[in-house]
């Protein structure tokens, strides 16, 4: 996989999140991205922001443009130095949330996306990098 | 501040939501909707999100709370003009809507609506009766 285009994104409160998914959207854009797709990774997108903003307050996000054999697709890094989690394979399940919320935002993310990798550690912060391929 | 109007058609209220909601404006609209059925009476919510792009689980919860706080005060809640894109990706993401109907546009719902409140409140004007 090689990397076209690379950008990032610093997210510091909750007006960060309009202009963060516009962004998402100018690539999936200019890579010809189909609306169901783009609609998919930026509802993907501004729930890993949200749990970005909620229990780590803020972090960074790469927007990158990669490319395999014919296929493109953007893939975005969620980078925080918040308290971790300490069960991934907990966290990734439907319905659980530590904030008596729906608990859908990771495993519904997930579903949304066609590449999902989570790394975390806790007092350290959480890594969390996702693919949409434009046809994916 | 941006604030999302609210127009009042007859027994129901209209929400029109023109642009991708900024939280501080969701949660606005939310305490301004119950408020407003409150003050009103409404027996029905219409939101048209025709023109909204991304309903990620916030916004989702928003209307959610819309809805079940409208049913504590008598009034129904439907949502119109979901774009299908959004309606994939709300399946996929695996959220409920619970207490909210949609309907493919604002004279469906408003048909929605008036069959959901019975023909013999339709007209009158007691809505305030309490
Ligand atoms: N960046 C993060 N840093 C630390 N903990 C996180 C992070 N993202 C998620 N979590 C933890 O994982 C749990 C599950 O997250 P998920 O997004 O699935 O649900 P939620 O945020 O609780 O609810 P919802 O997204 O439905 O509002 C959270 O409750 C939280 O404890
Ligand atoms: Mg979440």
């Amino acid at each position: 996989m090689v990397t076209l285009t690379k950008d990032r994104m610093m997210i510091l409160k909750d007006q960060d999140v309009v202009p963060f998914r516009n962004r998402v959207k100018e690539y999936a854009v200019r890579i010809g991205m189909g609306l169901v797709n783009q609609t998919k990774l930026i509802t993907a997108a501004s729930e890993l922001v949200r749990n970005m903003l909620r229990y780590a307050q803020q972090g960074e996000v790469f927007i990158e443009v990669v490319t395999q054999g014919r296929e493109n697709g953007v893939r975005l890094t969620f980078v925080d130095k918040g308290p971790g989690i300490p069960d991934i394979e907990l966290a990734m399940k439907d319905g659980y949330s530590t904030h008596r919320s729906m608990g859908l935002g990771l495993p519904g993310t997930k579903r949304l996306v066609n590449e999902f990798e989570i790394r975390s550690k806790v007092g350290e912060g959480t890594v969390i990098t996702i693919l949409k391929w434009k046809n994916g | 501040m941006e604030k999302i109007p609210i127009l009042r058609m007859g027994p129901f209220l209209l929400v029109t939501i023109q642009i991708d909601l900024y939280d501080r404006l969701a949660l606005n609209l939310e305490a301004d909707l119950v408020q407003m059925v409150n003050k009103t009476g409404a027996r029905g919510v219409l939101i048209d999100i025709s023109a909204v792009s991304i309903v990620d689980s916030f916004m989702g919860r928003i209307i959610g709370n819309i809805a079940s706080m409208s049913k504590i005060l008598d009034a129904e809640t439907v949502v119109v003009g979901m774009q299908p894109a959004v309606a994939i990706t709300l399946i996929e993401l695996g959220l409920p809507l619970k207490g909210v109907h949609t309907a493919l546009n604002v004279e469906k719902g408003m048909e929605l609506l008036k069959s959901k409140i019975g023909p013999e409140e339709e007209s009158d004007d007691d809505g305030d009766a309490d």
